[in-house]
């Protein structure tokens, strides 16, 4: 699925990325504590979150994460906006709860990342 | 740079940066990154003062997260799953959920805590440059 | 739809409050800050978390949710387990993570309407 077909699928507004909607994603991962997120999330992924700290970025972008999905008509404070445009990760936000949000984007196809990097 | 978490993981891009422009493997960029990044959210959390020490040699990459603190009482219990002492600020910012050390010991290759209460405390972690190689 | 089709469904290990899997389902709700989950989810929700401690069970009780679900494997501490059962809130695990429990209960959930 592309950045664009979830952009529409979410009724979501784009905040950064206006440039990259062309980018294709299979995987996603849900959570509200990015220590969760950092464990288990693989590259390429989306982050669906209630959060908007600049931490979201730092994590996404240490993971190579594609994008950054804000539930809740949740929007970025400032400092975390600036940081995405540095770092160029997209961020979409939408009105709908992470629950529609991951429902909708299953029922598309999207699937769950499961990998785990690190070795025991 | 304990309590501010404004720049926290600054110093994680910038050990990312650096690794990228190495050129080593990105998986082992990744896990190097994590591991810095979880280290620095410790320092911003719960020590006065603390420093990230890179460095790279061909076969591995060694980080240390070395602060000035309040130190860790029991490691044993520290380094248990869920186990964390952190106040509503941390978890607000989504973290606090007591993964931390055990994300830097799971994405490590080499890992090694000491700490001395009311001191500090001294992380050494090596990721060897080599392990994408080896893992896949 | 009840939890109790959900469970089987989904495969989920049931750790306390067997005796409430009758409880109707009126929607899902996904968060791991207990203060947004406290402000915004719904009676009868059930509620899919990675949070294990024992305020879970206070939320899930006061916000009338149907149930918890715990995702990635992770299983409620002890304290919050003897809360779950004394309080009849149901507490069931999963292997999976987040996404996948929620995709696969949201597809069961427009199925039946």
């Amino acid at each position: 699925m592309t950045l664009h077909e979830i952009r529409k699928l979410l009724d979501a507004e784009v905040l950064i990325g206006e440039d990259q909607l062309d980018m294709e994603v299979k995987t996603a991962f849900v959570a509200d504590l990015m220590s969760d997120v950092l464990a288990f999330a693989t590259a390429g992924s989306l982050l669906i979150t209630g959060l908007t700290n600049p931490q979201v970025v730092r994590t996404a972008d240490v993971l190579d994460i594609a994008a950054i999905i804000m539930g809740r008509g949740k929007r970025p404070s400032q400092e975390t906006f600036q940081l995405a445009e540095e770092v160029n990760i997209p961020i979409l936000t939408t009105k709908y709860i992470l629950f529609e949000i991951a429902g909708r984007l299953y029922a598309k196809g999207i699937r769950g990342c499961i990998e785990k990097v690190g070795s025991k | 740079m304990g309590g501010n978490f404004d720049n926290a993981g600054e110093v994680s891009s910038n050990i990312k940066t650096v690794l990228k422009q190495i050129g080593l493997p990105k998986d082992v960029i990744r896990k190097a990154a994590l591991v810095a990044y979880e280290s620095e959210i410790n320092i911003v959390s719960y020590a006065r003062k603390g420093m990230i020490r890179l460095r790279v040699v061909p076969e591995s990459i060694m980080i240390e997260a070395i602060d000035e603190g309040q130190g860790i009482p029991d490691i044993e219990q520290a380094m248990q799953p869920g186990f964390s002492t952190a106040n509503q600020k941390i978890r607000e910012m989504g973290f606090g959920a007591g993964m931390g050390l055990c994300n830097i010991k799971s994405f490590s290759d080499v890992f090694h805590i000491s700490s001395e209460v009311g001191k500090g405390t001294h992380l050494r972690m090596i990721i060897r440059a080599s392990s994408a190689v080896l893992n896949s | 739809m009840d939890l109790e089709s959900i469970v089987k469904a989904l495969n989920l290990k049931v750790r306390s409050g067997e005796d409430k899997l009758k409880a109707e389902i009126r929607g899902g709700y996904t968060g791991d800050l207990l203060s947004d989950v406290m402000a915004n989810s719904k009676e009868g929700d059930v509620w899919i978390t990675r949070q294990v401690h024992q305020n879970i069970v206070a939320v899930a009780s006061l916000k009338e949710h149907a149930g918890i679900i715990l995702v990635h494997g992770n299983e409620p501490a002890k304290d919050t387990l003897e809360k779950a059962v004394k309080g009849g809130v149901p507490i069931m695990v999963s292997d999976l993570p987040g996404f996948e429990v929620i995709g696969r209960l949201y597809a069961l959930m427009s199925k039946t309407g």
